[in-house]
């Protein structure tokens, strides 16, 4: 049976995610799973705000800004006026909302997608710079960061044909 | 789309070698697509067809979240029945077409 077979598939991909978002983390977490899913390689790894997605404290509780993110719209479409993302209680309100969608798309809560990633062989490391600018250790951080390391350890995982940084 | 011959079935398969009608799958058929991808089907693997062909002959959307929760593997599981590609691979033994989702 002849099927059709992709080019110079990717082997192995490196997932950079900088930022603490809900939707930042999110796009990260579910480009690593989608890789591991495909039978790529994926190396996640979480720099200054993005290490919020895999510190205990703060990966349950994930916000999307409500001011100034000009792409956030009311239902219905009209612009979501910056008066109201001030409000106490709006930032909570809206990021529940958008984690309801989501779990609806069974899109599952941050510690459980990390262990999908890391059950279909992703390795998750920590940025050892922002790491020691928040004062972190291994201990604050999830059981599923593989490491703390260094931005010279971060290009060694990327060696290889096949492969693609992915910054988000 | 083409018609192909699997274990003496002629069969309707699109261009990815996925069956276009879940309806003309036999256990024989999984056995020898599996042989292509390099798997051995055991009891496990096809509790697991079952159930992959039961969600999706009921319209369910699968995901890998869903299998992982199906109480026949776990993720980790998942992935050691069916490497490099769980769902993917599964599918296509299972006859069922490639799950439209990014999860």
């Amino acid at each position: 049976m002849e099927n059709k077979k992709v080019q110079n598939p990717l082997k192995k991909v490196l997932i950079i995610c900088s930022k603490g978002n809900l939707e930042d983390v999110y796009a990260a977490l579910v480009m690593a799973n989608g890789a591991v899913m495909e039978g790529i390689e994926a190396k996640l790894f979480f720099t200054f705000f993005g290490l919020d997605a895999i510190t205990k404290k703060k990966m349950n509780n994930l916000r999307t800004a409500t001011v100034g993110n000009p792409a956030m719209t009311m239902p219905g479409g009209i612009p979501f006026p910056t008066i109201l993302g001030i409000l106490p209680g709006v930032e909570a309100g809206v990021s529940i909302m958008m984690k309801k969608e989501m779990e609806k798309l069974d899109i599952p809560p941050v510690g459980e997608f990390l262990d999908m990633i890391t059950a279909g062989g992703g390795e998750i490391f920590a940025c050892k710079l922002a790491a020691d600018m928040f004062k972190l250790k291994k201990e604050d951080l999830s059981e599923h960061v593989k490491d703390i390391i260094t931005v010279g350890d971060l290009y060694a995982l990327a060696a290889g044909e096949g492969v693609q940084i992915i910054f988000t | 789309m083409a018609t192909t011959t699997i274990a003496g079935k002629e069969i309707n398969v699109n261009d990815e070698g996925y069956l276009t009608d879940p309806t003309q799958w036999t256990k024989e058929i999984a056995i020898e697509i599996a042989n292509e991808e390099g798997i051995t089907l055991t009891d496990k693997h096809f509790e697991l067809i079952e159930y992959l062909r039961n969600q999706h002959l009921s319209g369910v959307q699968l995901t890998i979240r869903k299998v992982g929760t199906s109480g026949i593997v776990d993720i980790k599981g998942f992935y050691e029945l069916f490497p490099g590609g769980p769902l993917k691979k599964g599918s296509r033994i299972a006859g069922i077409p490639k799950p439209v989702s990014c999860i």
